[in-house]
């Protein structure tokens, strides 16, 4: 097994920490892991991403430029992204803030509306737990558990009912499956 | 065994020094090496150490050179333009001999570049970079363990032959998360003997002078002379590198870093397809394993340096093999990575034109 | 015989290279004497510069270091960091000081470094010939303005003590001249009080001392009088004498 991924999006939409999380996981959860945001410049507004790689064995390159999975929170993000993905692999779409379409058609997608989903846990700022479980259940590349597990690593100053409120997030993104 | 834990390149690198000995650290703020002062800054007082944020990276190198000359295991870190300005300290401290040791969390260049992480820094950190006639031993790493081990080497070849060491990382390794192993035991400074030549509280003893210079006629041709020597010496005993399926390999990928991560990805692609190739990693790049490159070109004929500059280290993979095999270039400058589809398709190329050549020649 | 005076254990016994009527080699000794009576020697560490007093190292009878031109108060921050039981104190000239290595001593106060700064002003550079320092007077001839330094070309010369007292680190600052004896004896008291507050652990304290340089002032090396003429009649006009900054004064109040 070997999952190349790509996560995009808005500053502030938690990209940066759903990538983090999703390595923090997939360590704990015994594979190998390789977790490189961008940084700098880019982090200052606009649209950050970052590059996770989850293997059973060696990580070669950190830098995910075929990704096996992109998961893409806003519109920039789609155009920049959906052509960058392996024939055969999966884009996970925000559709509560991507009004377009994937136009590949070799690529499995899934539409998750995560902004909205997030909004009816009451918390705008779990909407990257939608997507995580969402990419979590169509991969399998990593356990629903594994993520809640690691989320206490990631996120030191979180109180437990918050923490329940994102693995609450997860499983609903988990629902959301291929048509 | 203890639990595995997340750790940036970066961050690593500071706590691999701190666990080295490493107990004082002067620096400026730069990307992609910000997370090495950020970290020293609350880490280095909790063992007692000292760090100081300084008001250049020219102060910074300057306050290593007196903080070496104490005896007392130090480090300053930078990205590329910043270690452009330490290159005069650099030069005092091997005019010196005192054991300081660098970061280079290499970015895009010349001139501000850009932030990205880059290798364009091999031939200001192996030809020595600052003026005068000098060597640093330099190692590379690629990965987020290997930044947390090498201070650890860099230490112990700095302080046995008086000489600066640095970590040459690219800043996708710098900012780069990965599990980390620390494989060496922590030094306890307590243990650790006060050098015959550091300077400071004397009790009585012969006055002491560190300094890189000596105008009387002669003498500093002996001073480099004898510095010569312990290049030697480390050339003989302290070079290192790694290699990957090598054993059938008949096209040799040569690349550090971050370009030797990709080229593995690359290599599997190509074994895939059938092509034997292998990876030889240089470690260090100075001392560069230039005998074991002359070894392997005994059976391979064919080495294809990868690296994320315009074509650096493959000089000294043409100087090392002299015409024994033919060396080719996978180039990416400008703080660019290359992608394992692209060096791959390299290596089928020159494998394809071998076999064009070898049919003409028939 | 009775002997009254003899060389400092601080200093060498060494012949020193200074031109005659320098006055290094009376302020070199002033530092000595400073450091045989406060009994620091064997834990004092001298940062020399590039410079005339360059070879200060051999000349002073303590562990020295010699660096980059201009770089001394970022060498002896870190020898004072990694030491801190040392007595570190960084010896520059004005061009050391004051041009190439502003950024070092200006940041050092900054941080109240708990350093002694020696800085002697003899508005020139030595070392390298007699070309105009940040510290040369208007009107002063130099090898690079050979009619006298102009205010349009070249502005005007730097008043170090007094830019350094607009810092809150900087804990002592005075300005002294070794031209008359009256002015060494209180430029050694100066010293003095600038190692002091060291081992009091109260900061950052210069002392910047006028002093002569008749070779690449053109004044007569037979007549030391004119170099001091030209102390008293350049040079204080423009640097007034006078403590700038006593932070240790102002806590007693």
């Amino acid at each position: 097994m070997y999952q190349g991924i790509k996560i995009s999006g808005f500053g502030g939409q938690g990209v940066i920490s759903a990538g983090y999380l999703l390595a923090q996981a997939g360590m704990m959860e015994g594979k190998e892991v390789s977790f490189f945001p961008a940084y700098g410049a880019e982090m200052r507004g606009g649209t950050a991403n970052c590059s996770v790689v989850v293997a059973s064995d060696e990580v070669t390159t950190p830098i995910v430029t075929s990704p096996d999975t992109a998961i893409v929170l806003n519109e920039p993000s789609l155009a920049k992204f959906e052509p960058t993905v392996k024939p055969g692999g999966l884009l996970i779409i925000n559709s509560s803030l991507v009004n377009s379409k994937a136009t590949r058609t070799d690529i499995k997608v899934i539409y998750v509306p995560c902004n909205q989903v997030a909004g009816e846990l009451g918390n705008a700022k779990i909407m990257n737990m939608v997507a995580l479980g969402a990419f979590a259940a169509a991969t399998g590349a990593i356990t629903i558990d594994a993520i809640a597990k690691a989320l206490p690593k990631v996120y030191k100053k979180l109180k437990p009912e918050v923490i329940e409120l994102n693995v609450k997030a997860l499983k609903r993104g988990a629902e959301f499956k291929l048509n | 065994m203890a639990e595995k834990k997340l750790m940036k390149g970066n961050e690593a690198l500071a706590e691999g020094a701190i666990r080295a000995g490493c107990r004082f650290f002067a620096g400026y703020p730069i990307t992609p090496q910000n997370e090495v002062p950020e970290y020293m800054s609350w880490r280095l007082p909790q063992v007692n150490g000292a760090f100081v944020q300084a008001e250049s990276e020219v102060s910074a190198i300057n306050m290593v050179y007196g903080a070496a000359a104490t005896g007392v295991r130090c480090m300053t870190s930078s990205s590329s333009p910043g270690i452009s300005l330490k290159q005069e300290g650099i030069s005092y401290c091997a005019g010196a001999d005192l054991p300081v040791f660098i970061g280079n969390v290499m970015r895009g260049g010349p001139g501000l570049g850009n932030i990205a992480g880059a290798q364009g820094d091999y031939w200001q950190a192996t030809r020595g970079g600052g003026h005068g006639d000098y060597r640093t031993f330099v190692m590379a790493p690629n990965s987020v363990t290997e930044m947390a081990n090498f201070p650890h080497k860099c230490f112990e070849v700095s302080f046995k032959y008086r000489i600066p060491s640095m970590v040459l990382a690219d800043g996708i390794i710098g900012q780069m998360m990965e599990p980390v192993e620390f494989k060496h035991p922590e030094v306890d400074v307590k243990t650790l003997v006060e050098p015959d030549w550091a300077i400071g509280v004397n009790g009585g003893r012969a006055k002491r002078i560190v300094k890189s210079y000596d105008l009387r006629e002669g003498y500093l041709e002996v001073m480099v002379n004898e510095r010569v020597k312990r290049y030697k010496q480390i050339e003989a005993s302290e070079t290192l590198y790694e290699e990957k399926m090598m054993d059938d390999a008949e096209i040799a990928i040569v690349a550090y870093g971050t370009s030797a991560r990709v080229s593995v990805a690359a290599m599997k692609l190509a074994r895939e397809k059938g092509l034997k190739v292998g990876l030889f990693r240089p470690i260090t790049l100075w001392p560069f394993p230039k005998a074991r490159l002359v070894e392997l070109s005994k059976r391979v004929k064919k080495f294809l340096v990868v690296e994320m500059s315009l074509g650096q280290m493959v000089e000294d993979v043409q100087l090392a093999l002299n015409g024994r095999a033919e060396v080719h270039l996978h180039a990416k400058p400008g703080a660019s990575v290359m992608t394992a589809d692209e060096v791959y398709r390299t290596m089928d190329n020159i494998v394809k034109k071998g076999a064009k050549e070898y049919a003409a020649a028939k | 015989m009775q002997l009254l005076n003899k060389k400092p254990e601080s200093l060498l016994d060494v012949k020193m290279h200074y031109c005659p009527g320098c006055g290094h080699g009376i302020i070199h000794r002033l530092v000595a004497e400073v450091m045989d009576e406060l009994g620091i020697r064997s834990r004092t560490i001298g940062v020399a510069p590039v410079g005339c007093a360059v070879f200060a190292d051999t000349y002073f009878n303590c562990d020295m270091i010699q660096g980059p031109h201009g770089r001394g108060p970022a060498e002896a921050t870190g020898i004072k960091r990694a030491k801190p039981d040392s007595i570190v104190f960084s010896y520059q000239g004005d061009g050391d000081l004051a041009s190439i290595g502003m950024a070092e001593i200006v940041h050092a106060a900054i941080r109240s470094e708990n350093i002694t700064v020696i800085f002697v002003n003899n508005a020139i550079y030595g070392m390298t010939g007699g070309q105009m320092a940040p510290t040369t007077l208007i009107g002063q001839k130099a090898t690079t303005c050979v009619d006298g330094r102009t205010a349009k070309q070249a502005g005007y010369p730097i008043k170090m003590s007094e830019m350094l007292a607009t810092i809150d680190g900087a804990t002592y600052l005075e300005r002294t001249t070794v031209h008359t004896a009256p002015g060494v004896l209180k430029t050694k008291s100066a010293i003095r009080k600038a190692f002091q507050n060291q081992i009091d652990g109260k900061g950052f304290s210069l002392v910047e001392i006028l002093s002569m340089c008749p070779t690449n002032w053109g004044t007569r090396l037979d007549n030391p009088s004119e170099a001091t003429k030209f102390v008293a009649e350049g040079m204080l006009p423009v640097f007034p004498l006078g403590v700038y900054k006593d932070a240790c004064a102002a806590d007693k109040k």
